[in-house]
């Protein structure tokens, strides 16, 4: 193993984030430039967003039970079982919800653009499409970066969704809580703050998601250990600013919508 | 290609014979502490192919890099076609790469795209050409190479030497004014290699495209110096003594990122230096 000094360490660190925030700009300033690439655009929606549903689902129905039975034990305690479900609610659509799925979307999607643009780079199919006068930028980067944004607030919604259900079928059944009292205090007591707060993050997300997994991939050296790496790298990068973020934004959007 | 006269040039020619295409002037470049080109100076003339030799590492796939503008040098300067691109903004130089052709090493064909996308790539993005034409232009770029049943087919059912035929194919299909192989033989068997020179030689001499060539294989270097294609019998021949003088091939020989040789054959076989005359024994 090679050893590098600090000083070289720190340049290559410093120079990695000076390449991606570059990356990232380009990723947003595309949007005004043509061409565009539509078909490219929608076929990555239908692999991030159609393609993580089921995962979602499945997930955000566990996870809203799990809450359920979690919040419960507590709750039964002081007899308000009966807001079992405001309590899910909250959970799911201002925390859970969005990070449960920026992180499963994180592993699943950020890992394969990772590896599909690291073997594209090591088997210089980007190096050829800049040769044919193609924007990779443009053409791989922008399409996949926008449809994970779009996509995530989309699938944060279906997880937000499936959890309140998951809530609702573990209060129903094994809590005996009555459906008409679960619906009720879950939407009463949403407020439009929290809402927003839910619906914010999954757009941060989706952006950090896009733009390191193209970064990861466009950075990839070393043949298909280089791939390899740069798909970890991808998903362990993407999952930690994502949690990362989750708190700054958090904390941000409290100044304006408190709870 | 040009052969057929119903295709209208994509890049109509900017130059006319004699005029230089690609400018080199004292290029130097490094990765990290390691120096692949030193003071690097050459001129490549409108329909002239350059066959640029050395051994491993010598820097020749870097030079077709600079020269493409995927690369940009630590110091000289670089023109193409009469552009400074030593400086130049990469999105002046998608529209100048457009009429550029380059065929990698180990051909780059985009995997997930089938033959007839891969070759139709550079015409779908960049042309407003209607679907039949593209279709048309297409398959005379898949005839050119001789694999038009390969339409359908993906990159990773194909030989390699098919695979590099295809890459020829998307190379030459918007019909550049300038050609870039980078070792288009390499890695292939003797059969395949004859009918890859062959296509150079035809491409070279049928549709008069300047071009830069790095090979490490002095008999197909030798078959491009030697060789004419003859358009009647539609293959390559072995050119008379009178007939040498228009085959336009020079060679550019790099030592340790120096150019220690830039001539025609003639010169190249009659050259007193050690080194090379080892080189090309």
């Amino acid at each position: 193993m090679e050893f590098i000094s600090p000083t070289e360490w720190a340049k290559h660190k410093v120079l990695a984030v000076q390449d991606y925030s570059i990356l990232a700009w380009r990723s947003l300033t595309n949007l005004a430039r043509k061409p565009r690439y539509l078909a490219d655009l929608m076929q990555q929606a239908d692999i991030i967003g159609v393609g993580s549903v089921p995962i979602i689902v499945l997930t955000g129905v566990s996870i809203g039970g799990s809450l359920a039975l979690n919040t419960a034990s507590s709750l039964q305690q002081f007899g308000v079982t009966s807001m079992t479900g405001q309590l899910v609610a909250f959970s799911m659509v201002t925390e859970i919800g969005p990070i449960l799925t920026a992180l499963l979307v994180a592993g699943r999607n950020a890992s394969g653009m990772a590896s599909e643009l690291g073997s594209m780079r090591v088997t210089e199919q980007i190096d050829a499409m800049r040769a044919l006068g193609t924007d990779p930028s443009k053409k791989l980067v922008t399409p996949r970066v926008i449809a994970a944004v779009v996509m995530l607030v989309f699938l944060t919604i279906i997880s937000d969704l499936f959890g309140l259900v998951g809530g609702w079928l573990v209060s129903r059944t094994m809590l005996g809580v009555n459906t008409y009292q679960y619906w009720t205090s879950t939407y009463q007591n949403l407020t439009f703050g929290e809402v927003v707060r839910g619906l914010v993050k999954p757009v941060i997300f989706g952006f950090v998601i896009g733009t390191i997994g193209c970064f990861c991939g466009l950075q990839t050296k070393g043949g298909t250990r280089g791939v390899g790496l740069s798909t970890t790298q991808a998903v362990v990068a993407s999952s930690i600013l994502v949690v990362v973020f989750d708190f700054f934004i958090t904390r941000f959007l409290l100044v304006f919508w408190p709870t | 290609m040009a052969s057929s006269s119903s295709s209208i040039l994509l890049h109509p020619r900017a130059g006319a014979p004699g005029d230089r295409v690609i400018v080199f002037e004292n290029i130097a470049i490094a990765f990290e502490d390691h120096v692949v080109l030193d003071g690097v100076s050459f001129e490549l003339l409108c329909g002239e192919t350059k066959i640029i030799l050395g051994v491993a590492g010598a820097g020749k796939s870097t030079l077709l890099k600079l020269a493409l503008g995927l690369l940009k040098p630590d110091r000289g300067r670089i023109q193409v076609l009469g552009q400074d691109i030593t400086e130049m903004p990469e999105d002046d130089l998608f529209a100048l790469r457009r009429k550029m052709g380059m065929v990698f090493q180990e051909s780059a064909l985009f995997d997930s795209l089938t033959v007839r996308e891969n070759v139709a790539y550079s015409l779908e993005e960049e042309h407003d050409l209607s679907r039949e034409e593209i279709e048309r232009r297409v398959r005379e770029a898949l005839r050119f190479v001789e694999l038009e049943p390969t339409l359908d087919m993906f990159p990773d059912e194909l030989s390699g030497g098919m695979r590099r035929r295809v890459a020829i194919a998307r190379a030459i299909v918007t019909q550049p004014e300038i050609v870039l192989w980078d070792s288009p033989t390499a890695g292939l068997d003797p059969v395949t290699s004859t009918t890859i020179i062959e296509l150079l030689v035809k491409e070279r001499d049928v549709d008069k495209t300047s071009a830069l060539m790095v090979t490490h294989r002095l008999q197909d270097a030798w078959v491009m110096a030697t060789h004419l294609f003859d358009e009647k019998q539609n293959r390559m021949v072995e050119a008379r003594p009178e007939q040498l003088p228009q085959i336009r091939v020079s060679f550019l020989l790099l030592r340790e990122g120096k150019v220690i040789f830039d001539g025609s054959a003639k010169e190249l076989a009659e050259t007193r230096d050690e080194y090379i005359r080892e080189f090309i024994a």
